[in-house]
């Protein structure tokens, strides 16, 4: 059984490619696999995954906001927004 | 009650934001709100409310961005030579030789917390202006346009691996100019 486990081994350099390509396209199974077992042993891969996560979320938020009438308020402040230094 | 008019005048600025931020050239943006703006001025009795008026503004004004990005593809389109060069995509996170993180990443927190933050937006805005332009036009064809991987690289000529790796580097981008300009004051 040994060989299945290495198998499914990953790096955090590894787990943190397949948490990027997750965001544009469907994992394989075993990489699938072998990622939620990385990030059930590991303290800094769930962080970049919620970087990862916040930044999908503000994405999808970003572009309601030119779609719902409502939130014409966020559109407008930002609007004016300076880049930050 | 505003009048119609006064309506378009008010959707023109967010109408506007999108066109730079997609486009990255003022002047196309310009032709491309303009257009939608006179769109609806022919046919003013066809919006039932304000939400719904913008709803068709945002729709018009996307297919105006793709008919200028297509028209503009020479321009546009910008080969990455080195795009295609494996593990390309992590090269702004540093890791140990082990293949562990160098420094542990960022706790962001909550999501739904930053998110009802007016400011976030703001920042986030500034920095897909900071993305190069070709990046932030493939980025947002994406993210707002929401084409098709398909249909990027067919407009982009580029290959899968190529529009992957740009889409990864754009997000790498993002995560580390949200780290230093908003993330990184969090706990100062």
């Amino acid at each position: 059984m040994k060989p299945r486990i290495t198998l499914l081994r990953r790096t955090c350099r590894e787990a943190a490619a397949l948490l990027i390509a997750r965001e544009d396209r469907a994992l394989k199974l075993p990489d699938h696999v072998a990622l939620k077992l990385h990030l059930m042993a590991c303290d800094a891969c769930p962080k970049f995954e919620n970087q990862l996560l916040t930044l999908r979320a503000a994405m999808k938020q970003w572009r309601q906001d030119g779609e719902d009438g409502d939130a014409a308020s966020v559109s407008g402040v930002a609007a004016s927004g300076k880049p930050p230094e | 009650m505003a009048t119609f008019e006064e309506q378009l005048i008010e959707h023109r600025i967010y109408l506007m934001r999108f066109a730079r931020l997609q486009l990255r050239n003022d002047a196309w943006a310009e032709d491309a709100v303009s257009e939608t703006l006179l769109a609806a001025l022919s046919k003013p009795q066809s919006f039932g409310n304000r939400s719904q008026l913008k709803t068709w503004l945002v729709g018009i004004l996307k297919h105006k961005v793709i008919d200028l990005l297509r028209s503009n593809a020479r321009t546009v389109t910008v080969a990455d030579a080195q795009a295609d060069e494996e593990g390309d995509e992590l090269d702004r996170l540093s890791f140990k030789a082990d293949g562990h993180f160098a420094e542990t990443p960022n706790d962001w927190g909550n999501p739904d917390q930053t998110l009802q933050q007016v400011q976030f937006f703001q920042v986030l805005d500034a920095c897909m202006e900071r993305l190069p332009p070709a990046l932030g036009r493939l980025f947002l064809m994406r993210e707002w346009l929401e084409l098709s991987s398909q249909d990027i690289c067919k407009e982009l000529s580029l290959t899968p691996t190529n529009l992957y790796v740009q889409l990864h580097r754009a997000r790498l981008r993002l995560q580390e100019c949200l780290n230093i300009h908003w993330f990184g004051k969090q706990g100062a």
